[in-house]
């Protein structure tokens, strides 16, 4: 067991996979001479060269459709997106090219790639770098969605992502990597399928991933204190979501609140919701309830960006307004 | 990884024999025009939906870089792209199923006329964004500087595509990388149905190519003889480590955009102007004064072809729709994403 953060545990999984396998190379804005925009990549230009270490101009569209061309020329890209607002400059290439091309091929063109980003907000960084718009990526059949929310998850889903023949995005929330903990010295592979529970409980189901996990978690310690048993699941996979561990929590707990930093209309925390009431619906006790982000560009003054985004005292009152 | 060494240079035929080799680009041109005329007539009868794009007039341009291309070199094409196709060596009867929606077509049926897909001549699409290929060309050429391949990727699209972003990112990034692309632009003077001196502050494309370092030659794409040694010279260059090259092949199509258009911006006189240099009568003049083109030559040539395009018909018509229980394959490799949650 060693004390680790959340960046270093990313490092560390990118360097074992350029280790591990020739074809992985990275590319991206800074990723090279600066060290990574968030110094996920410190380091890595001097142990591998500017060949796999590869800086790009400020141009995401062309770059990630590098990143594809190469993956169907036999490489595994990782390909680095300084945060999920910029991947708008890029929507084309992700949504109708490596979403699309297995499909449209007739199953003969597999893009073996992983896009990585940052997102979430918390850092007054104002609207233009601080929306969790990965809810939108995970609407796009062709795509695999995780949000790595832990240590060990951060350190573990890449490589199986890396695994995967088609194309992997992976949100990595800006706020969790200075977040420290403890991770295994023996790295255990990690899946890429399921849903976790990260707390067990039999009062009531939070659902949460990524940078609400410890919301989520923060809520339930809490909940406890007021003799509440709150179970956490995170979702850790977004796309295809693990239905079948969130509602079977749900239908032991009869009760369920759904954390999303996302804005709520037309959410992840939408789609959440109505499978657990397609599947679940006679296990409620209570509607599902929902706390999302506020619906407004994210604003930079400290007060109200943390008024835009879920507290812990929001799922508190929102699961005790569920009568639990 | 240090980078791997580079393979030795293939070495391409760079003086094809006049003769039969004329017969041979004449050969491929017929092949096009003619399966596109029958594509209409098809779509006439509705055995073809959706959007038709028809290069009739512009066949030199794909037929003439192929020539320069070897089997393990890649093409990127765009939604204009049944010429590129069987140039490349699709089988006429894979595409032509496909553009009936067959499950035997190149890509089952599920990409139609703007998304042609086959590894095996390695033609990437097929692509209907509009410089979308663009990165993905780069992304390959990329893949093969990598892992030390002597490889080319030849990436066609159009003029209009000169004025997207993705275009400027993708041939800064070419230079920058110094990496094996050949940029194919068909310059056809029209973007759908607005003409460039509409779309663009500047209208030599070359010029847009040059300001990358990138070398540019402008070529006659209605003159498949300069367009294949144009493209042999650049290919070769492409090939021995001279990075990104660029050729504007100045060409028209003869028909409208699409089955949709009306053809309503461009002057009649224009295109009929633009007829009189028709690629193919114009190599089949030069062809018959230098004696490669006997009297019957011809005639034996188009029937070939048309028993080649019937062929194809009939095989697209007794092909088989693809079983809507598949509607889900391959949108991922593994089972579908929506797996059943009990």
């Amino acid at each position: 067991m060693s004390k680790i953060t959340y960046r270093e545990a990313v490092r560390q999984a990118i360097r074992e996979a350029m280790i591990r396998d020739d074809r992985v190379f990275v590319m991206g804005e800074d990723v090279g001479h600066y060290g990574g925009c968030y110094a996920v990549t410190l380091g890595l230009l001097e142990e591998f060269g500017s060949e796999r270490i590869r800086d790009t101009p400020l141009s995401e569209s062309g770059f990630v459709g590098a990143g594809i061309g190469a993956a169907l020329g036999g490489m595994r890209p990782i390909v680095e997106i300084m945060t999920v607002n910029f991947s708008l400059l890029a929507l084309d290439q992700i949504v109708n090219n490596a979403a699309t091309l297995l499909y449209m091929s007739g199953g003969q063109l597999n893009v073996p790639m992983v896009i990585r980003m940052a997102t979430g907000a918390g850092r007054q960084v104002a609207a233009q770098h601080s929306h969790s718009l990965e809810g939108w990526y995970a609407h796009i059949p062709g795509l695999r969605v995780l949000a790595p929310a832990t240590i060990e998850d951060a350190r573990g889903m890449l490589w199986p992502a890396l695994c995967d023949p088609d194309p992997v995005l992976i949100f990595e929330h800006g706020a969790l990597y200075n977040q420290e903990g403890d991770l295994a010295d023996e790295v255990s592979p990690v899946d890429i399928d399921k849903a976790a529970i990260r707390r067990a409980g039999s009062d009531v189901t939070i659902v949460a991933y990524g940078g609400t996990l410890r919301t989520a978690l923060a809520a339930a310690e809490q909940l406890a204190g007021d003799g509440v048993a709150a179970e956490v699941v995170d979702l850790r996979c977004l796309r295809p979501l693990d239905t079948p561990t969130f509602v079977s929590s749900v239908a032991r707990t009869h009760r369920a609140v759904v954390v999303d930093e996302g804005w709520r209309s037309g959410s992840l925390s939408a789609e959440v919701s109505a499978r657990i009431t397609e599947e679940a619906f006679y296990d409620l006790d209570a509607p599902v309830a929902r706390v999302c982000g506020a619906e407004v560009p994210m604003p930079y003054a400290k007060h109200l960006e943390d008024e835009a985004i879920p507290q812990v005292a929001d799922v508190v009152a929102a699961v005790h307004a569920l009568g639990a | 990884m240090t980078k791997a060494k580079a393979a030795p240079v293939p070495v391409v035929e760079t003086e094809p024999a006049a003769g039969d080799h004329g017969v041979h680009l004449l050969r491929e041109m017929l092949r096009i025009r003619r399966f596109e005329e029958r594509c209409v007539e098809l779509y006439s009868r509705t055995a073809i939906r959706g959007f038709l794009h028809l290069g009739i007039g512009e066949e030199a341009c794909a037929v003439g870089v192929m020539e320069a291309l070897l089997p393990d070199d890649a093409v990127v094409a765009t939604y204009r792209e049944h010429g590129h196709a069987l140039a490349r060596g699709l089988s006429m009867r894979a595409t032509m199923a496909e553009l009936e929606g067959k499950v035997e077509g190149c890509s089952r049926g599920r990409g139609g006329s703007m998304h042609l897909f086959d590894t095996a001549t390695r033609f990437y699409g097929g692509n209907a964004i509009v410089a979308g290929g663009l990165p993905l060309a780069v992304g390959l050429a990329l893949a093969d500087h990598l892992l030390g391949r002597r490889r080319v990727t030849a990436c066609f699209f159009g003029d209009g595509a000169v004025a997207e972003g993705e275009f400027h990112e993708s041939m800064n990034l070419a230079a920058l990388w110094h990496l094996p692309v050949l940029f194919c632009c068909e310059n056809n003077l029209y973007a759908m149905g607005t003409a460039l001196q509409f779309t663009e502050s500047e209208t030599d494309l070359s010029l847009k190519a040059s300001s990358y370092r990138i070398p540019a030659w402008e070529v006659d794409g209605m003159d498949v003889l300069a367009v294949e040694e144009t493209a042999r010279e650049a290919a070769q260059a492409v090939r021995e480590g001279g990075g990104p090259h660029f050729l504007e092949l100045r060409t028209y199509r003869f028909r409208a955009h699409s089955m949709y258009d009306p053809d309503r911006y461009r002057d009649k006189d224009e295109i009929e102007k633009w007829k009189e240099r028709d690629p193919i009568p114009a190599l089949i003049a030069r062809l018959t004064h230098d004696g490669a083109l006997a009297n019957g030559d011809l005639d034996r040539l188009e029937a070939e072809i048309a028993a080649e395009v019937d062929d194809a018909v009939a095989f697209a018509e007794a092909g088989t729709d693809e079983p809507i229980e598949d509607l889900e394959r391959f949108v991922t490799s593994g089972p579908p994403t929506q797996a059943p949650t009990s």
